[in-house]
């Protein structure tokens, strides 16, 4: 059997308790080295989807020389494949494209076993143990309340208590885990009402049993410990899929340079650039990091940094920044900071102070607990004493407020929010929205300001042609043999438009590509040129646009327009219809984002902003008291995505981008945006009513505890009967 | 109710084998990918020999 997880990741205990931070430099220093790691090559297969899939793609790669065994994950929409090491990824990249799969390589190493997944394991053990005893317990229990009398229910008592006390030593430890941290600190948290209930629970029953006393509430401890399990387990898996799903996104961007060593060239990891090393960018790659050009000319796409579509030229001697990508030709560069002090990297320093402040978001369960837990303990400590003063009895007086504890212990509270955020991030996650923070679902129903970044999120980022009608026949098949021979985008949209038109393309001899400014050739004897403008000597305009000059004659233009992403216009209506304000950010003309947000029905918009001024427009925003959703895919809005209420990127978007952002959309379309912000606002409808739910429990059952009614069987009931109720409510939300 | 001896520790002791089984199902990676599982039932693939 195929295993997706390599062995020997689960082997270390100590990892468990290591801090995050230490883990992922960890893991960053081991890539490196471990990158060229023989054995298992994880690949990303986002069109799998059926039974059939599943045997094509297996049998294909089993057929692959070389390979010892392929198992697809359909859950994940990977598949790992055991191969010896003369198999490359790319190869097996190839062998699926030609059954046609689409196939990425993710980097294994990132992918690797992390302390989530044994995390999540760990307490699905506890839930299945605490799961077990409750029903065996249970069982004893029902013949108890069924008149089970002296001798028999002390026995039933007894091996309750058998098998209560270590089961709850085993399967609480999460809860006693995190109340002795919060009282560490001298705070109050969730955990320590739980701990305590379960605790006194157990503890009285016990003493209860030695007495031959007529109540325990073994099978109490047991139902809240199991519960408030379900509930902490929902709530990993919900944020543990998010982030498998974001991490492989961050594994996709593949981690490795070209780099000349002593005349040759070598693939290595982008860990282990130095400044002063030279590397090779191809055309269509992204700068593994900062440096100035040595050898070569080329156009770079700079839109991810600036938010500009329009192409620049680079030259010897120019700087470059990581995350640009060279479109025509190879360049040699002079590395001059890599990796941590890139200028990608201390945009995502930025990131992070931004993140620590959104962190202090006080979630509705901090709120409700906040409220909850000395309400509570000084609800029980007052009917003991209230019993004891009148009764002098200290037993009755225990008994009492232990189940006055026990009963309103927050069960229902435990399950009403992670029941409803997994309801609501499973049905979000069919639609290809990826919820990345626990609170971002909270923050997006309160939003009532929607910005979005231009290029690249409203709009695809890659030009079409404009008005081609405009061109007489003979200039559209020249400029299609032209731009049939390069990569660039222009020209390869251009290319592509005129061959839908059905106008073929005529022959041309003598095709060059000029790296950095086009393509030439000659045509009946004369020398026809596609390119920039300064190239062929023409009048740069205002939009993008690409040359043609065929001999003497003038240089005629193909404009271009970046197209609409598609769902653009519903998701800005659906949005309109939300009773939000939409803002339109860009660094393009005036004129440019006028037409553009004429189009879409955006009344507001910045033209020209620069990266910075983004930031400032948002944080202006909150300043005068809006909550603001920030949609962008570029580093440029990076800095705007940190500072927003809340903030959604593509998954196209830039990685820096992607981890400032709590959202992610999965698809191309961004139409569900709009259904986005509607479910975020019923799920948080549903929080409240599940709040009201346990209340309303509390206010029926406390009255009954403290007049010292309560007994095992009507806590059993109080706490299985809100936690179903809290638990169906929240699956209304999956409709 | 004498037989409640024999009858507790058997009951305790079926439940427990479940148990063990569900521990073992969970370390052998049986709960990785319920969606594949799924699907995985119906092909025809390894239904004459198992896959080697």
């Amino acid at each position: 059997m195929g295993k997706t997880v390599p062995p020997s990741a689960s082997a270390c205990p100590a990892c468990i308790a290591a801090p995050s931070a230490e883990r992922i430099a960890a893991a960053a220093a081991q890539r490196g080295a471990a990158s060229a790691r023989e054995g298992t090559i994880m690949l990303s297969l986002p069109t799998v989807h059926c039974a059939a899939c599943i045997s094509a793609v297996e049998r294909r790669l089993m057929r692959h020389p070389g390979v010892r065994d392929a198992r697809v994950n359909l859950s994940l929409k990977r598949v790992s494949v055991e191969a010896g090491a003369e198999v490359g990824p790319q190869d097996l990249i190839k062998a699926l494209e030609g059954i046609g799969y689409e196939a990425h390589e993710l980097d294994a190493e990132a992918l690797a076993a992390t302390a989530a997944d044994r995390e999540s394991r760990d307490l699905l053990m506890r839930l299945a143990v605490a799961g077990f005893a409750m029903m065996n317990v249970m069982l004893l229990s029902v013949a108890v309340w069924s008149g089970a009398a002296d001798a028999t229910r002390d026995l039933f008592h007894w091996i309750s208590a058998l098998i209560t006390l270590p089961v709850i030593a085993f399967s609480a430890q999460p809860f006693f885990r995190n109340a002795w941290k919060a009282l560490r600190v001298r705070r109050l948290n969730m955990d320590v009402p739980i701990s305590l209930a379960i605790v006194l629970a157990a503890g009285l029953s016990l003493y209860e049993t030695m007495q031959s006393g007529r109540h325990a509430y073994f099978d109490a401890a047991l139902s809240l410990t199991f519960f408030l399990l379900a509930g902490r387990y929902l709530d990993f898996r919900t944020r543990a899929v998010a982030r498998s799903a974001a991490q492989e996104l961050s594994a996709l961007e593949v981690h490795r340079a070209t780099r000349i060593e002593e005349g040759e060239e070598r693939s290595v990891s982008v860990g282990e650039l130095r400044p002063g090393d030279l590397i090779v960018v191809r055309p269509g790659g992204r700068m593994p990091a900062d440096g100035i050009v040595e050898r070569g000319e080329s156009e770079l796409d700079r839109s991810l940094l600036t938010g500009e579509t329009m192409p620049v030229f680079a030259g010897p001697g120019m700087a470059v920044s990581a995350g640009e990508i060279n479109l025509t030709g190879p360049l040699t560069l002079r590395v001059t900071a890599a990796g941590e002090e890139s200028s990608l990297n201390r945009l995502a320093d930025l990131v992070a102070m931004a993140e620590s402040a959104k962190n202090s978001y006080t979630s509705l369960a901090d709120r409700a607990a906040r409220a909850y837990a000395p309400g509570v303990h000084l609800l029980s400590a007052l009917a003991f004493i209230g019993w004891y003063a009148m009764t002098a009895d200290l037993r009755l007086a225990l008994n009492i407020a232990v189940a006055v504890l026990i009963i309103t212990c927050p069960c229902a509270l435990g399950l009403a929010v992670p029941a409803v955020v997994t309801a609501a991030s499973g049905r979000l996650f069919r639609r290809g929205m990826l919820i990345k923070s626990a609170t971002a679902l909270e923050r997006l129903a309160e939003v009532d300001t929607v910005v979005f970044d231009k290029t690249g999120t409203l709009t695809q980022g890659a030009p079409e042609p404009l008005a081609l009608d405009r061109h007489p026949r003979e200039r559209l098949s020249l400029a299609r043999a032209l731009a049939e021979a390069s990569s660039h985008p222009l020209a390869r949209s251009l290319a592509g438009a005129i061959r839908e038109m059905g106008i073929e393309a005529v022959e041309v001899n003598d095709l060059e590509e000029v790296p950095g400014h086009g393509v030439r050739g000659r045509w009946q004897g004369r020398e026809i040129r596609l390119g920039r403008a300064d190239w062929l000597g023409a009048q740069a305009g205002e939009g993008t646009a690409t040359w043609l000059k065929v001999g003497d004659e003038a240089p005629a233009a193909f404009e271009f327009k970046d197209h609409l992403r598609k769902g653009a216009e519903e998701a800005v209506r659906a949005l309109e219809a939300q009773g939000m304000e939409v803002i339109l950010l860009s660094g393009d003309s005036e004129t440019a984002v006028r037409r553009f947000a004429a189009m879409l029905g955006i009344g507001k918009y910045h033209a020209g902003v620069r990266p910075e001024e983004k930031a400032e427009i948002v944080i202006g925003l909150a300043a005068d008291g809006r909550r603001v959703l920030m949609v962008g895919d570029g580093l440029n809005d990076t800095a705007a995505l940190a500072a927003a209420h809340v903030s959604i990127s593509p998954a196209t978007a830039l990685d820096a981008a992607r981890v400032a952002s709590d959202i992610v959309m999965m698809g191309a379309d961004i139409s569900p945006l709009g259904e986005t912000v509607d479910t975020a606002r019923r799920a948080r409808a549903r929080i409240r009513e599940n709040f009201a739910i346990s209340l309303l429990y509390n206010l029926i059952a406390v009255p009954i505890a403290l007049a010292g009614y309560a007994t095992p069987l009507a806590a059993a009931l109080a706490m299985s009967a809100s936690s179903i109720t809290v638990s169906l409510n929240a699956l209304r939300l999956r409709r | 109710m004498d037989v409640l001896i024999y009858l507790i520790p058997a009951s305790l002791f079926l439940g427990g084998i479940g148990l063990a089984a569900f521990f073992w199902a969970l370390k052998n990676n049986q709960f990785d990918d319920p969606e594949g599982d799924r699907h995985r039932i119906l092909s025809s693939d390894w239904d004459d020999e198992p896959k080697p």
